[in-house]
């Protein structure tokens, strides 16, 4: 699929800046011409298409419909697919929060939708695809989604409603009426300049940590000695999961700098589940999020809602290193 | 009559850029409105809406969860 950029950067780089491809630069800069521009390609596609299938599923449609079903347990699954379509912005997960809470959906359900939003993102997918290939990618999605609907539905066996902030309690308690759904009523054709200009502003806003990412990755590529992580993390001894979970929750990375580091290490020698289970953690949960639930959570109840979510990562984390 | 317009948002880059966009077609066109920010979260919330930035002018929700162009504002704001 992406042989004529293959083509491209083979011009560009050994016949118009006549760099040898014998020599370490060339093959660097090579790698780092293709990949950047690959991913970028493959970053505005997918953008562009969840802008699509996002003007027609808002998330007030689902909250409406899982106000109005009974799903026998599979508001968590659906939940967890919205969570996954949505693009994720740090500052709309309270909006999102208290929206839910106050429509009356159960806050296991709302979880589910909490966990999976920044795990599953547009760009770590588009990510994915262009570091580890459509199968690793589509493990990740699912296995993302399944995150989601069993941690949210984990967290709602707990009786959690007493640990909210008390402001929010207030809105569950006199809950206001509902704004009606109101559909949008432009045509595609109207909604298409801000989907396209969408698009190219997340590509725009993530371009400076895809090129950080993808060249601290080229160089790792040049310098990390063949399997050097066997030695450390690569022998599968049962703690590595765990270890790389817990380094990787504090830690604040966009996925477009965190994959192309990650793909070295899987490719000296990391179990790609390890380097799964990382990357999750990384991305999903991190201390910035912690400060913005804060306001509507107590910190215990944030302390429990990290505390289970990391177990699950660390759970699937074995299960990739398995299954893989 | 002076239109009220509120722009709901926690101070994500959207939000901003929404603000900006908003400000150029109240200048650009000399309308007269005054332009507020809410950044508050429980202020938000009051307004029922679950995506930001959202776009409030004499208290109707007009748009939210994306960014307009300014064609729209003004449209809207006629």
């Amino acid at each position: 699929m992406f042989d004529w950029l293959q083509h491209f950067a083979d011009w560009l780089i050994y016949s118009v800046f006549g760099i040898g491809a014998e020599s370490h630069l060339g093959v660097a800069l090579n790698f780092f011409v293709y990949d950047t521009l690959k991913i970028l390609i493959l970053l505005f596609v997918i953008v562009f298409i969840m802008g699509i299938v996002n003007t027609y599923f808002p998330v007030e449609r689902l909250k409406d419909y899982l106000n109005r079903k009974k799903l026998y347990g599979l508001e968590y699954f659906f939940s967890s697919v919205f969570g996954a379509i949505t693009p994720f912005c740090s500052c709309s997960s309270v909006p999102l929060f208290i929206g839910f809470v106050q429509g009356g959906i159960p806050l296991g359900v709302t979880f589910s939708f909490l966990i999976t939003s920044p795990l599953v993102n547009e760009v770590a997918v588009a990510m994915f695809i262009g570091m580890f290939g459509l199968k690793a990618t589509l493990i990740y999605i699912v296995s993302g989604i399944l995150l989601g609907t069993i941690g949210g539905w984990l967290l709602g066996k707990f009786n959690l409603e007493p640990l909210l902030s008390d402001w929010v309690k207030q809105i569950l308690h006199n809950k206001m009426q509902q704004a009606e759904f109101l559909e949008e009523k432009r045509t595609f054709y109207q909604r298409l300049p801000e989907i396209t200009n969408g698009a190219w502003d997340i590509v725009k806003g993530v371009l400076v940590y895809v090129i950080i990412g993808i060249a601290i990755g080229a160089a790792m590529h040049g310098y990390v000695p063949e399997n050097f992580f066997n030695a450390y993390l690569g022998g599968g001894e049962w703690w590595t999961v765990p270890l790389a979970v817990l380094v990787a929750v504090p830690m604040y990375a966009n996925a477009a700098g965190i994959v192309p580091v990650i793909q070295v290490f899987v490719a000296k020698g990391v179990p790609l589940g390890t380097a799964i289970a990382f990357m999750m953690a990384t991305v999903g949960l991190s201390i910035p999020e912690a400060t913005l639930l804060k306001k509507v959570m107590s910190l215990k109840l944030i302390a429990i809602f990290f505390g289970v979510v990391t177990l699950c990562i660390m759970l699937s984390g074995f299960v990739f290193n398995i299954l893989l | 009559m002076s239109k009220v317009i509120k722009i709901l948002g926690t101070g994500c880059p959207k939000c901003k850029s929404m603000t900006s966009v908003v400000k150029d077609v109240v200048s650009e066109n000399s309308i007269d409105a005054t332009i507020e920010k809410v950044e508050d979260i429980m202020e938000i919330m009051k307004f029922n809406v679950m995506t930001t930035p959202a776009l409030v002018i004499d208290d109707v929700i007009t748009i939210k969860g994306r960014v307009p162009s300014k064609a729209e504002v003004l449209a809207l704001l006629n």
